[in-house]
């Protein structure tokens, strides 16, 4: 078998036979990494996962987990894998405990060993203090921390996680992930996780693939995807009103210029040694530079790039979605 | 780390986890578990002493009009007297094949518990697959069977249990066991309950599998209760319906179920009936649970 933990092959789901969420997609995860789907809501991330683990047949097309069909073998790929489902789905009735030990029931494993387990789980979610509390009394990120631990009570090979700090504020966000860096140290799991986070995409991720209208639209690291977008981009503007774009242009390492709002928009590798040498050339020819800002690339100008439109209004829906959902669930009570 | 996970294979392992998960959020919490054992209570007394049909045939109602009693002699209006609660009971006797209504309703109230309590087990799939329980469970190896049979098996122990509460409140308030009864006769009443319990929770999450919203099934129910419920001879004999309704009546599992619990703890037993009661209920529970797991396999893997 090759080092490949997933792969997946011109994967792809239709609806109702006509709305389709995930439109052959190929893509392979290398054993160890961290791979994360990045896209809005509505890209077919979520689509994508719940092929992977077995709850969704493909329409077409194939995936492999472990070496194991998805298809086919269902029940093999099911026992190697960890998920870490979007929604809250201990139950509120139950204790943090009792809700392990059932998802340990889940996959049969035998109680003294579960209990164990179990232990070392809340230990590392720090959460055993709380194991005989009703989750009904747990907070938002304790709950989240509990189903990292219920996806983790089978030794997962792969963990699978749906939008893990989905509805979380910034700082229980951050908790989590370390919780989640921590995981992965300590059981040396594979990961593949979607998110529409960008920030939670570049801090967790060894590689993104941004997913769009259920089509992958590119793969790579963090890094190389901001790099593909040609470097730091330089914004300044002249007291002059001469265009010195061609000026600028001669400058090492400039790649494009644009004149935009009175200023120049300059995209340039290697930014910070740049910069200087962009000033040096204009203040040689007399212009005097009265404004100046450097930004390293972020993920939002990848996804901008390769969308066509920021994430921040994809975000926006998916937070009231994730709101109508919180209320209906506290609607049961 | 070792590369053996330790997990074992047993499916009857993830049917009991699940069950005793839906029955701890029942005997776990007070208030729940507290009003299901008030609810036989309040019920047992508003139906069976509100609808008091023996009262009508008492003393009270044959009272002689005083121009036509002073027509007798006193030991001629004894006489007539006895004669007339003769007729009574042997009415009683005719109609109910007991001289006890509250007897015959207080048995039916085993059937109407069985049906209600069941009927509640489709809302929880659809609780289960709103709240993503249901998805998460799917991505375990556990059997797509044992997901729905725990979720049949939960409702059928509720049920039972409360079957047991409702013979013992009955009995304080004076149920009349038939001629010959055995207290290994309840063994009987549960086992008739454990099969029409079956039957019915497999059909109602049959009805709810695929349904994502809490009103479908809420109005499946609504739909169904009470008629299958008067269409039955849990409250009153089905001999003195409509040829339609008998009709109705006949294939209405409730109706053998009522029956089979009547011949066991207040008639004298017929046990050619009561075979026949427990033949019919068994086929229905058989063919019912084969349909909930068929359309289970279906619907939980899409």
């Amino acid at each position: 078998m090759s080092e490949d933990i997933i792969k997946a092959e011109g994967l792809t789901k239709v609806f109702n036979s006509h709305l389709t969420a995930v439109d052959h997609i190929d893509f392979s995860v290398k054993h160890g990494e961290i791979f994360g789907f990045l896209g809005p809501n509505g890209a077919g991330k979520t689509t994508t996962i719940n092929m992977l683990i077995t709850i969704l047949k493909p329409t077409e097309g194939k995936a492999f987990v472990l070496g194991f069909d998805i298809a086919k073998q269902n029940n093999e790929v099911r026992n190697v894998i960890g998920v870490v489902p979007q929604e809250y789905t201990a139950d509120e009735d139950l204790t943090g405990l009792e809700n392990i030990l059932l998802c340990a029931d889940l996959y049969g494993i035998p109680r003294s060993v579960a209990k164990e387990r179990a232990v070392d789980l809340l230990k590392l979610v720090e959460l055993t203090d709380f194991k005989d509390k009703r989750v009904q009394t747990f907070s938002g990120g304790m709950r989240r921390r509990l189903e990292l631990a219920c996806g983790l009570i089978n030794r997962p090979k792969v963990l699978f996680l749906d939008e893990p700090t989905l509805g979380l504020d910034v700082q229980t966000r951050t908790a989590t992930w370390n919780y989640i860096k921590k995981m992965k140290t300590e059981y040396g799991m594979t990961l593949f996780m979607t998110t529409h986070y960008l920030e939670e995409a570049d801090a967790l991720c060894d590689r993104i693939a941004i997913i769009d209208h259920g089509k992958i639209v590119v793969v790579g690291s963090p890094e190389e995807l901001k790099h593909s977008l040609g470097g730091d981009s330089i914004t300044l503007a002249i007291k002059e009103d001469e265009d010195v774009s061609e000026l600028i242009q001669k400058v090492e390492h400039v790649k494009e210029v644009r004149k935009e709002n009175g200023g120049y928009r300059i995209k340039a590798e290697f930014g910070e040694i740049t910069t200087p040498f962009v000033i040096e050339a204009l203040r040689k020819n007399g212009y005097t530079v009265t404004k100046l800002s450097l930004t390293e690339p972020t993920l939002n100008e990848v996804y901008l790039e390769y969308t066509g439109k920021s994430l921040r209004d994809a975000e926006e829906s998916r937070e009231t979605f994730a709101a109508q959902r919180m209320a209906m669930r506290r609607a049961r009570q | 780390m070792s590369e053996t996970n330790g997990n074992s294979k047993s499916k009857l392992h993830g049917v009991w986890a699940l069950t005793n998960r839906e029955l701890k959020k029942w005997y776990k919490a007070p208030v729940i578990f507290t009003l299901s054992i008030i609810q036989p209570i309040i019920w047992m007394g508003l139906f069976g002493k509100a609808l008091n049909i023996g009262a009508l045939f008492s003393g009270g109602t044959f009272a002689l009009p005083p121009q036509i009693a002073s027509q007798f002699t006193l030991p001629q209006l004894q006489l007539l007297g006895s004669y007339f609660s003769g007729l009574q009971t042997s009415i009683l006797q005719g109609a109910f094949n007991t001289t006890d209504y509250f007897s015959f309703m207080a048995v039916g109230m085993i059937s109407f518990t069985a049906l209600f309590t069941t009927m509640f087990s489709g809302m929880s799939v659809v609780w289960d697959r709103r709240l993503g329980f249901l998805n998460k469970a799917l991505s375990t190896p556990v059997s797509r069977a044992a997901i729905i049979f725990s979720k049949v098996l939960s409702a059928t122990l509720r049920s039972m249990f409360q079957a047991g509460l409702i013979i013992l409140i009955a009995v304080a308030f004076g149920l009349q066991f038939g001629l010959g009864f055995n207290p290994v006769y309840v063994l009987g009443v549960f086992a008739i309950m454990f099969l029409i319990c079956v039957g019915l929770s497999s059909i109602f999450i049959a009805i709810t599998i695929r349904s994502t919203r809490i009103e479908t099934p809420m109005a499946v129910v609504n739909l169904i209760n009470l008629p299958l419920m008067f269409a039955s001879n849990a409250f009153f004999p089905t001999k003195f319906m409509p040829d339609w309704l008998q009709t109705i009546a006949k294939f209405n599992p409730l109706t053998y179920t009522t029956d089979a619990v009547r011949q066991l703890l207040i008639f004298s037993t017929d046990w050619t009936q009561l075979a026949l009661d427990f033949t019919y209920v068994a086929i229905f529970a058989v063919i019912a649970a084969a349909i909930g797991i068929v359309l289970s396999w279906r619907f939980l893997s899409k």
